[in-house]
């Protein structure tokens, strides 16, 4: 992974807010996986179009003050090895 | 009485859309009486049973049947799910799915396609399923594919098919599956029926998982594999829907709202239909989903066990089919003074593949045989 890497949703997921459980969440085939606070701000800023330098800069506008950039990298290197997302190609 | 705490959201609903269905599958989980529950929801009132379900809480949807493409809403149901947010899953035999309805289901937002083979051969699709499938079935899953949906393969196993395990895998990553499921097949309704001959050997069973491991070693991520294990081989019994009345709710064809898809044989229990009353309250307060919440209800030697949390006792489906009485434990547990009736079962079921020339004797699930069971529960109805 590096600065310039675009993620992507890995298709069959749909990430969505769920007011009945006050989260953000991943729905993929007959299961859901309900998200942390910081996990959730993460996936919603993963578009598909936005590389992971533009990624941790807008969570440093919304959280000032803070080093993200470790945090960031490894949460999107723990979603890309869950199957979550993929790399989207060049 | 105290209070109960109040349930949390049910995740899971499961459209039972149609008792209708081409095949006659004879390890078919629906109700042996299926044929008394005619009168079959209208498009307004599936409408209104996903949004008060979603309103609940409900993320996942499965259009199930009987066969749920032999409803022509089914396109309409889907574009409804997407738009409250469900992640919707069809689950389906692949009978009556062409190029028209898959585009159109794809079109309305439809998730995820599950097709049901019976075996890796023609001949046992053909035989189990009492129909000339077979060929279809394959088409069909080269449609889902061809469609951008991952494939999802679903073959119940049983003694029948049980030593196919090995082809069956073949099949699957043949047609490029992303997901098999190797169902061992739960004992009920035809399946409860047809269960001295469906049930597999301890042997059949070992052997089958271990092909399945070799098969999983060598596939790697490619295909996924979950082998699902009877629970009549089990020492303890399954989470049977993580709880009554805790995450699942089906809808049955005619709007009977049930904690499982099977609990509408458990006797004593009114279950309400949704064309009286909201989701909302069946959910909450009804006398039917409450009946077996938390462990209140629970005997000797579930109370007092540790692994109580765990299980929630097992099945009260099967317990009441296996002891007669539902909130007995599940018999397969080894702690219940019932387990006897579960290994005296297993220990009968004989070694060595049922071949179709030998025409073992089987009920098919179709109309001639519902009717006749039906009348048989009248009269007897145990």
């Amino acid at each position: 992974m590096s600065e310039d890497t675009i993620f992507e949703l890995a298709g069959h997921y749909r990430f969505q807010w769920e007011a009945a459980q006050n989260a953000y969440v991943l729905l993929y085939p007959e299961g859901m996986v309900k998200l942390g606070g910081s996990a959730g701000e993460i996936l919603k800023r993963v578009d598909g179009a936005s590389p992971v330098s533009a990624i941790v800069a807008d969570l440093e506008r919304a959280f000032p003050g803070t080093d993200l950039r470790r945090d960031v990298t490894e949460f999107l290197a723990h979603a890309r090895d869950k199957g979550w997302l993929r790399v989207r190609p060049a | 009485m105290s209070a109960r705490p109040e349930p949390g959201p049910p995740l899971w609903l499961l459209a039972e859309l149609t008792y209708r269905c081409p095949l006659h599958c004879v390890y078919c989980s629906n109700p042996v009486d299926y044929t008394q529950y005619k009168e079959e929801l209208t498009t307004e009132e599936w409408l209104r049973v996903l949004r008060e379900a979603r309103e609940l809480g409900a993320t996942q949807l499965g259009f199930s049947g009987g066969e749920p493409l032999m409803r022509d809403d089914l396109e309409a149901l889907a574009a409804e799910a997407r738009r409250l947010g469900y992640y919707s899953n069809l689950i389906t035999s692949g009978v009556g799915l062409n190029e028209r309805r898959i585009a159109a289901l794809k079109e309305a937002g439809l998730d995820h396609i599950q097709v049901s083979f019976q075996d890796s051969t023609r001949e046992m699709n053909d035989f189990l399923s009492s129909t000339r499938t077979f060929e279809l079935k394959r088409r069909v899953a080269k449609m889902v594919k061809a469609h951008g949906y991952p494939m999802v393969l679903n073959v119940v196993l049983h003694r029948l098919n049980i030593d196919h395990v090995g082809q069956i895998l073949d099949m699957a990553a043949e047609l490029e599956a992303d997901y098999v499921e190797l169902a061992n097949t739960q004992y009920y309704g035809f399946a409860y029926a047809n269960r001295e001959s469906l049930l597999p050997s301890r042997a059949q069973l070992e052997r089958a998982e271990e092909v399945t491991n070799a098969f999983r070693a060598r596939i790697g991520e490619r295909m996924k594999i979950f082998f699902v294990v009877p629970d009549y081989y089990a020492n303890r019994p399954k989470a049977c829907m993580n709880g009554w009345g805790s995450v699942f709710l089906c809808v049955t064809a005619d709007g009977v709202a049930l904690p499982c898809h099977e609990a509408r044989m458990l006797p004593g229990l009114e279950f309400p239909s949704v064309r009286r009353h909201d989701l909302g309250w069946i959910w909450r307060d009804s006398p039917g989903f409450n009946r077996y919440r938390g462990d209140e209800w629970m005997r000797e030697p579930c109370r007092s066990c540790p692994e109580k949390g765990r299980d929630f006792g097992g099945c009260r489906c099967q317990a009441y089919l296996v002891t007669g009485e539902a909130a007995n434990a599940d018999p397969v547990c080894d702690k219940s003074p019932h387990h006897s009736l579960i290994t005296d079962i297993t220990a009968r079921a004989r070694e060595g593949t049922v071949k179709v020339e030998t025409k073992p004797v089987l009920l098919y699930r179709d109309d001639e045989t519902s009717r006749r069971l039906s009348a048989q529960k009248a009269k007897d109805p145990v």
